[in-house]
């Protein structure tokens, strides 16, 4: 295949402007945050704005809260997912289509339309500011994605490999672990990968099930953060970066395998 | 969503029985008790009039009626019809070209390119409101950038009723543009290079070869990228809670801060779940609207 120098110079243009629009907020925040902290004179990058931000927001503990949270909802929801995808991909039963429309629904509810009850509810058990009460909502939405991801993908796999592990005599957990697992590594890594970031970044459930500031989480602790220093530009982006790096690395160190996941996971949606 | 017709589902396990609803039951009873079950009462709470303690009294369909000639619901729902122009037509059509330039451009650096446009995907948005708050505060970057071809100007330009939504549409389609513009890629990468070769060989250039071989092909990952956007469009609520509080006046709310603020902060239960509801439904009825389009233009595609 051939493309004109003239169209391939012009692609190069529109990919990198768009880069660097992509770039842009983030190159903000990165010069924001190593920028002089409100009343302060000197130039030049300002490390300790971490450090700052780090002791005054008391972000050791949201993000240790966000890693124990994220640990629970993901392999649950994780294991829940592949079960429940397994048989929707792979076996016929009565009621299979409904069943398979009411997970669908559960993708489009918006976490705003089971709050309020859920707030409520848990606050009469005596459950609000709880690591359940944050966990267990995400898990229930985690598990609408991770089902009908993991049916697509079982769905798409060679009926010739289940039917061969049933001549074997293989029953139908030790098909799904050693038989349909295995080559569904890449697509599982990748809904965990979603699974994690989504949990990691969520703002409204522990906003409304941590009332309290015990299971304040990372993304919390930046609302609260923002409120306390709203003139002080810099410790606020500096405790962006705190919150956002762990993702942003977790992304970067595994992009190509997350990506071309995602690129092959969709096409067999 | 996007069915391969006539494909038989995989029969080899044909046990019957109550094989398949063991492997379904742990996941339909978390699912059932923490999504299904609430969803429920919240459209229960929706008909009852409730401060958030003690008695409530039964008032059937009033919430829904009231919000009919509700200023800040209204706006509300306006608001997030045009975000929507923002976070989904936008990105589609330019998550369009960027994806068809990926796929027939031969670009060196192509990974970089694809991590660096899906990056604002990845981080949390209450960082994202961060950043951007400091793009467009009176002395932020904008207005420094507008400096420096001699535009001088001191807008806040969330503070403004007239630009912040627009200001809050523009983060919408900074945040979306990586994410269609994959789904895209994904369905670009299918079509075989063979399509390509022989429209080169007929000498097409890179306007009809786009028309021709691409759009066509990926309509159903159009629909999807439509319904993924759209949705997060209509439940904007980090973003708007972190920039404006919905402010200036209702200038920037949504469905999504109002059920918040309504339920939260003003203790109108009964009206917040009402309004839930109806954004669910919303978003259900786009749902179905965008992916029976995406399917039917799929079989007459045929």
């Amino acid at each position: 295949m051939s493309v004109s120098p003239g169209e391939k110079a012009l692609n190069y243009i529109i990919l990198t402007l768009f880069s660097l629009f992509a770039l842009f907020p983030i190159i903000t925040i990165v010069l924001t945050a190593l920028g002089p902290q409100l009343g302060v004179a000197e130039s030049g990058p300002h490390w300790h704005n971490i450090v700052d931000a780090w002791n005054e927001g008391s972000f050791g503990p949201a993000l240790l809260r966000s890693l124990l949270v994220a640990l629970l909802v993901v392999p649950v929801a994780l294991v829940l997912s592949i079960l429940a995808g397994y048989a929707f991909g792979t076996m016929r039963f009565r009621g299979s289509t409904a069943l398979f429309y009411l997970f669908l629904f559960g993708m489009m509810v918006p976490a705003e339309a089971i709050i309020i009850p859920l707030f409520y509810d848990f606050r009469d058990f005596g459950l609000t500011d709880t690591i359940w009460a944050i966990a267990l909502p995400q898990m229930a939405q985690s598990i609408a994605f991770g089902t009908f991801w993991m049916r697509a993908q079982f769905r798409a796999m060679p009926a010739n490999l289940i039917e061969a592990a049933a001549i074997d005599g293989t029953n139908s957990m030790g098909t799904l672990w050693r038989v349909m697992a295995p080559p569904a590594i890449p697509s599982i890594a990748t809904v965990s990968v979603l699974m994690f970031m989504w949990t990691w970044n969520e703002f409204l459930i522990p906003l409304v099930m941590s009332p309290g500031a015990a299971w304040r989480t990372a993304p919390l602790g930046l609302s609260v953060f923002k409120g306390q220093y709203t003139a002080d530009g810099a410790l606020i982006a500096a405790a962006g970066i705190i919150i956002a790096t762990p993702i942003v690395l977790v992304f970067l160190a595994l992009q190509r395998y997350f990506i071309s996941g995602m690129l092959e996971g969709a096409a067999k949606e | 969503m996007k069915n391969r017709k006539g494909r038989e589902r995989p029969s080899a396990v044909v046990r019957s029985g109550v094989t398949p609803y063991l492997y379904l039951l742990p996941a339909l009873l978390v699912y059932g008790a923490f999504l299904l079950y609430p969803v429920a009462r919240t459209a229960q709470f929706s008909l009852y009039d409730w401060p958030g303690f003690g008695p409530s009294t039964f008032v059937g369909f009033d919430n829904y009626l009231a919000l009919l000639d509700d200023g800040r619901f209204l706006a509300a729902i306006g608001n997030a019809l045009y975000l929507i122009l923002f976070y989904s037509i936008l990105p589609l059509v330019v998550g369009l070209v960027l994806a068809a330039i990926l796929r027939r451009g031969q670009v060196r650096g192509m990974g970089v390119y694809r991590v660096l446009i899906f990056l604002p995907q990845v981080i949390a948005l209450v960082v994202v409101a961060v950043a951007w708050r400091q793009i467009y505060t009176p002395r932020g970057t904008l207005n420094q950038m507008l400096g420096l071809i001699g535009v001088e100007s001191d807008i806040g330009w969330l503070g403004e009723p007239n630009l912040a939504l627009t200001a809050v549409g523009i983060i919408g389609f900074w945040l979306e543009t990586g994410l269609v513009m994959l789904l895209l890629l994904a369905g670009m990468n299918r079509i075989p290079n063979d399509l390509y070769e022989a429209s080169r060989l007929d000498g097409a250039g890179p306007i009809r070869e786009f028309f021709a071989i691409t759009l066509p092909a990926v309509k159903g990952e159009i629909s999807t990228a439509l319904v993924l956007t759209i949705i997060a469009a209509l439940k904007t609520f980090d973003l708007i809670y972190m920039t404006t509080s919905g402010g200036p006046g209702s200038a920037t709310t949504v469905p999504a801060y109002e059920v918040y603020n309504r339920a939260f902060q003003l203790k109108q239960i009964g009206s917040a779940s009402a309004l839930a509801i109806v954004l669910t439904v919303l978003v259900f009825i786009i749902n179905v609207f965008v992916s029976r389009i995406g399917e039917e233009r799929r079989v007459a595609g045929r």
